[in-house]
């Protein structure tokens, strides 16, 4: 049962739900997903929280906190994740600085980050965006002091406890450590995020 | 009949909005869409459009364009001079345009944006379900710049209904009601009581994903850092500087400065009309 949960007001139309884990927020978006669209109109996960929002006027709190608890107690089986095999090449420009920095070798790191299963835990930053957990724990290097003005599509990067695959150009802080090709985020699709929040991924050495 | 406009002059940042792409927050797409509503829906009506129809949003400085063909047109939001042919017009009123007339928009006089609204909307491609430029995201068309050439869709009908809408103008020191946010128990005792009883500046540094203001410092009682969460159009955000920043419709989805507290759905419109220099209050709800 669900009942603890803590909700947190987030203004006159949305509400933050905190959770003990990124999987627990998983669950509980899947089970509330059917009531997306309409009134509740964003279900935005969070690394340990859910963000709902209203259209226009949202339920009361307790009502609100009633629907979640319902969504939470609901044990119903939930559709396996979607899983991403993501082809990569270990060939980023601070992949020899971090390695430095963990004390082994760029080969080592390679390997030790591709051996392990990821989980988009949530998206932001930039559309498809998506912070990836589940990394190794001995690959955790801080951000960069000096963020770049221009990282290129397709850089895989490491920050802290994320890894992630730029969508797109952009200004970033992570350390980039190789890169991938594969399209991560196209308006253009029906499903346009390629790791939306949940899905299991994996990386493989090109 | 449908035509187009070309853009003579873009003015400082123009670019097309409808009311946003909802629903797409999970992905990492903020909504978009006019940073004030209800002037869009304004604009629309005044022309007989559907309200959600993409109209133009001028930002200070507004654009100089020629309209192929004849068409009524209505400017809303910040207050600022319409020439059409060089004659001043109305604002919040709609006007018969001849073809191949001149449209002016000038400098707003107050407040931040204005919208052009035109009979038949602005007829761009839409992306997930929106017309809107996010400047965030990169998604939708790009800003307006001199030699585009616009196609506009074809007016739905009847003559508008209404020929002219009694709007109160913008205060010159707003008041926006913000309620307690979900991280404001991460400030000291005395930061709500700063947060509304400190009259803020709107910095220069401000656009459409967010307000930051200038004030007295905001500051925090937990260090540790916030895990990334989802954030609602409107946060009030404060980063380590301890300097607010209002949330507005291109703002990221999600962030990790703590959300002292949320302005009233009300309100939000009024905070997308924040003119850099502008001084503002907030009081709790």
């Amino acid at each position: 049962m669900s009942s603890g949960l803590s909700l947190r007001p987030a203004g006159d139309r949305a509400v933050l739900v905190e959770l003990e884990d990124n999987d627990a927020v998983h669950r509980l978006a899947a089970a509330l997903e059917s009531r997306r669209g309409g009134e509740l109109e964003e279900i935005v996960p969070g690394h340990q929280t859910l963000l709902l929002v209203w259209a226009d006027q949202m339920p009361s709190q307790d009502a609100a906190a009633q629907m979640v608890d319902a969504a939470a107690g609901n044990d119903a089986e939930l559709a396996a994740p979607p899983e991403v095999t993501l082809r990569v090449r270990y060939d980023g420009p601070d992949l020899e600085a971090v390695a430095a920095g963990c004390g082994i070798s760029p080969e080592a790191l390679a390997t030790r980050h591709q051996a392990c299963e990821y989980r988009a835990g949530f998206i932001g930053f930039s559309p498809g965006f998506a912070y990836l957990l589940g990394g190794d724990p001995t690959l955790q290097p801080p951000r960069l002091t000096e963020p770049r003005t221009r990282v290129p599509a397709g850089s895989l990067a490491i920050a802290g406890p994320y890894s992630a695959v730029y969508p797109r150009q952009s200004p970033g802080g992570w350390n980039l450590i190789g890169s991938c090709e594969a399209s991560i985020f196209d308006p253009a699709l029906g499903s346009p995020a390629l790791l939306a929040a949940g899905t299991i991924v994996r990386f493989v050495s090109e | 009949m449908s035509g187009s406009f070309e853009v003579l002059k873009p003015g400082a940042l123009t670019t097309v909005q409808d009311l946003g792409r909802p629903g797409f927050a999970h992905l990492g797409i903020p909504r978009s869409g006019a940073a004030d509503r209800g002037s869009l829906r304004l604009a629309n009506r005044l022309v007989g459009n559907d309200e959600a129809a993409a109209a133009l949003e001028c930002t200070l400085i507004g654009p100089s364009l020629r309209l192929s063909s004849e068409a009524v047109i209505a400017v809303t939001g910040a207050p600022t001079a319409v020439r059409v042919n060089g004659e001043e017009m109305a604002i919040n009123a709609a006007i018969n345009v001849p073809a191949g007339a001149t449209v002016e928009i000038g400098t707003a006089e107050r407040a931040l944006r204005s919208y052009l609204a035109v009979a038949g909307g602005v007829e761009v491609a839409a992306v997930m379900g929106s017309r809107s430029t996010d400047l965030l995201s990169g998604l939708g068309p790009m800003q307006l710049k001199a030699g585009d050439v616009v196609e506009l869709g074809s007016p739905t009908g009847a003559a508008p209904p209404i020929g002219a809408a009694p709007v109160a103008p913008p205060a010159q020191e707003p008041l926006l009601q913000v309620t307690r946010g979900p991280r404001a128990d991460w400030f000291d005792d005395e930061a709500l009581g700063r947060l509304t009883s400190t009259l803020w500046e709107v910095s220069n540094d401000s656009n459409r994903s967010g307000v930051r203001l200038i004030g007295e410092q905001l500051n925090r009682v937990r260090r540790d850092e916030l895990l990334s969460e989802g954030m609602a159009h409107g946060a009030i955000q404060v980063p380590p500087s301890g300097q607010p920043i209002i949330l507005l419709a291109d703002h990221p989805t999600t962030g990790g400065y703590p959300v002292i507290a949320v302005v009233c759905s009300n309100d939000l419109d009024a905070a997308g009309q924040l003119r850099p220099g502008q001084r503002l209050r907030f009081a709790l709800s």
